[in-house]
């Protein structure tokens, strides 16, 4: 099962990984969010995917889960959802002024 | 029970930032009320400096969960020292804004984000959790980038584009060495996971994993990965890039040390080598980059970056004596690179343009903001008795007496590189033709240097009074070449 996951994850890096290279600012965007699902399945896991009941909440279960790597990924997708908001904002913000949506366009002259 | 105020540093800063959300339209309440918060954050960051000398390191264990199962907050020298000074230089920066800035600046949420920002960078000091200082990195990050994008003009949009796209990508790694790291060691206490490196020793998969970690707060810290950096710091008022110059560089430059000396300090052939070469490289770069522009705010930006190559050569030597310099070094940056981005900014307002072929003979209408810039150029230089000094001797001697030769003789020459690149701008803009005459030359708004002379001060007091912190810092880099006192303190029973 990990290592479906791992291989799983590793496709998703590779498709964010294309969208993050090219030169459109959404496609970045969408590669930078599909960047982060890879790593939240890959500590997913990390924590060893196997069937078994919540943590702490009675002893009878034979098996318990690691609550930890999920407690992380929680966080790291509220983190990554408000990064993800802003930048989205911020590409739209600049293409109303920059008029362009290509990164190529906005290396910037020196003289300015 | 009176650990409680080890959480005030990261706290107090965000609590007042949300109020002042509430005060948006009122610029100079918020300066003054943001101002009070900041001194009475160093205030109690100094009671905790003198506290940690007579207890030794003490630890805040959120909810009672005693390490390695709850987050903590951990206080050591290093760290509190840090605490200290970035609150002091927020401070400056501060008074400053309220002195300079546009109201349009002011009443944009400029204060709240700033002390969200400094919540962020005290949280990643302070921090004994791993997946905790990714958080406070985030904290601090999304604050920067609403500091970068403050002021609205084209060229901030189109920097903070990137600075935003590389840094989600370095966040990416961060979670993924620690992915890593937590399947391989199973835990994110610091201590914990520094204990149990010790145990299985520091195997191959370990120092990979460690230089996931390594690029990770590279990239933060602007070592060798800096590309980024002379982009962003010059785009923002220069407040924002005063800030970001003197405290999110140090932020990594932290990390760095922390991990790779509780850490990863097993195998420092592989680790402290690549580190080395690292700042070599950084030293190189920047020293290149600070003699070659016109543009009196990359000039700046650029001198971060040697500075940045420079800490870490203490870092790669890592002998007592060379770490001791490093903090030094550190505390001495951060007063000097917001000394010099103030005066820069200043120099700017007054001739309305960044370049140096806009300016001349300043020196004659302002001679006072000259001064000022002579003294920080000869403290970034390292000309004794100013507080550059003691961190270039300390680390140089440390690297004679280390046989790292090759090391020496880049950040010797690098330190001579700084000097002619402000030299430079020194002669252009304050000597020759005085392009204004007396009676058309912009005033110099009142107070304004007033920042700045404070700065000065700090920098004359730091250098002369080595002696009186020299407690504190040694404490401090003992604590960092024994690993063992962070351990037990953290992983032993509370007091």
């Amino acid at each position: 099962m990990e290592s479906l996951i791992i291989v799983l994850v590793g496709v998703l890096t590779t498709v964010a990984i294309y969208l993050v290279l090219s030169k459109n600012v959404v496609r970045v965007i969408l590669g930078t969010a599909i960047l982060s699902h890879a790593v939240h399945l890959l500590i997913l896991s990390m924590g060893g995917l196997k069937l078994g009941t919540v943590p702490l909440l009675g002893e009878e279960a034979v098996n318990y889960v690691d609550a930890l790597p999920q407690a992380l990924i929680l966080t790291a997708i509220v983190i990554s959802f408000a990064v993800t908001a802003f930048i989205l904002v911020l590409a739209y913000r600049a293409y109303q002024e920059l008029g362009t949506d290509n990164l190529g366009a906005m290396r910037g002259s020196d003289d300015e | 029970m009176m650990n409680n105020i080890l959480v005030l540093p990261m706290l107090l800063p965000i609590i007042v930032g949300v109020l002042l959300i509430f005060l948006r339209t009122y610029g100079r309440i918020q300066a003054w009320i943001s101002l009070i918060a900041m001194a009475l954050t160093a205030g109690i960051s100094g009671y905790l400096l003198q506290k940690v000398q007579t207890d030794g390191i003490i630890r805040l264990d959120f909810g009672g969960w005693e390490p390695p199962f709850g987050i903590l907050f951990v206080a050591d020298s290093f760290a509190v020292l840090l605490v200290l000074t970035s609150s002091i230089i927020t401070a400056i920066c501060l008074s400053y804004a309220l002195i300079s800035t546009s109201k349009e600046l002011q009443t944009m949420y400029f204060y709240p984000t700033v002390l969200f920002l400094i919540a962020g960078v005290n949280g990643s000091f302070l921090t004994g959790d791993l997946f905790n200082l990714f958080v406070c990195f985030e904290v601090m990050l999304l604050s920067s980038y609403v500091l970068l994008t403050l002021g609205n003009s084209k060229r901030q949009l189109r920097e903070a584009i990137k600075y935003v796209s590389i840094n989600i990508v370095s966040s990416w790694f961060f979670l993924v060495a620690l992915a890593f790291l937590y399947g391989a060691i199973g835990t994110l206490n610091m201590a914990h996971l520094a204990d149990r490196v010790a145990e299985v020793g520091q195997t191959p998969l370990l120092t990979t994993i460690s230089i996931v970690f390594l690029i990770v707060f590279s990239l933060k810290a602007g070592l060798l990965l800096y590309f980024w950096l002379p982009g962003s710091y010059s785009s923002p008022p220069i407040v924002t890039s005063a800030l970001f110059g003197a405290l999110l560089t140090k932020v990594g430059i932290y990390a760095l040390f922390r991990v790779f000396s509780l850490i990863f300090h097993h195998q420092p052939e592989i680790t402290h080598t690549v580190i080395g070469i690292m700042a070599a490289l950084t030293l190189i770069g920047g020293s290149l980059g600070a003699i070659s522009f016109n543009d009196l705010r990359s000039i700046a930006a650029y001198n971060v970056v040697v500075a940045v190559g420079f800490i870490l050569v203490g870092l790669a030597i890592a002998t007592p004596a060379a770490i001791e310099g490093s903090i030094y070094y550190i505390i001495h940056d951060m007063v000097a690179k917001a000394l010099l981005f103030l005066l820069i900014g200043t120099m700017i307002t007054l001739s309305g343009t960044s370049k140096m072929a806009g300016m001349s003979g300043l020196m004659k209408n302002y001679p006072l903001l000259g001064w000022s810039f002579f003294i920080a150029m000869l403290s970034l230089a390292g000309i004794p008795p100013l507080s550059g000094f003691i961190g270039k001797v300390l680390i140089s001697s440390a690297a004679i007496d280390n046989g790292s030769y090759v090391l020496l003789a880049l950040s010797l020459l690098s330190s001579i590189f700084v000097l002619y690149s402000l030299l430079r701008v020194f002669k252009n803009c304050f000597w020759g033709e005085t392009i204004v005459s007396k009676e058309e030359q912009l005033p110099l708004r009142r107070g304004v240097l007033i920042p700045c002379l404070v700065l000065v001060g700090l920098t004359i007091l730091i250098g002369l009074g080595t002696e009186i912190m020299s407690p504190y810092v040694t404490d401090a880099a003992e604590t960092l070449v024994n690993p063992s006192v962070y351990i037990d303190a953290v992983l032993g029973k509370i007091q």
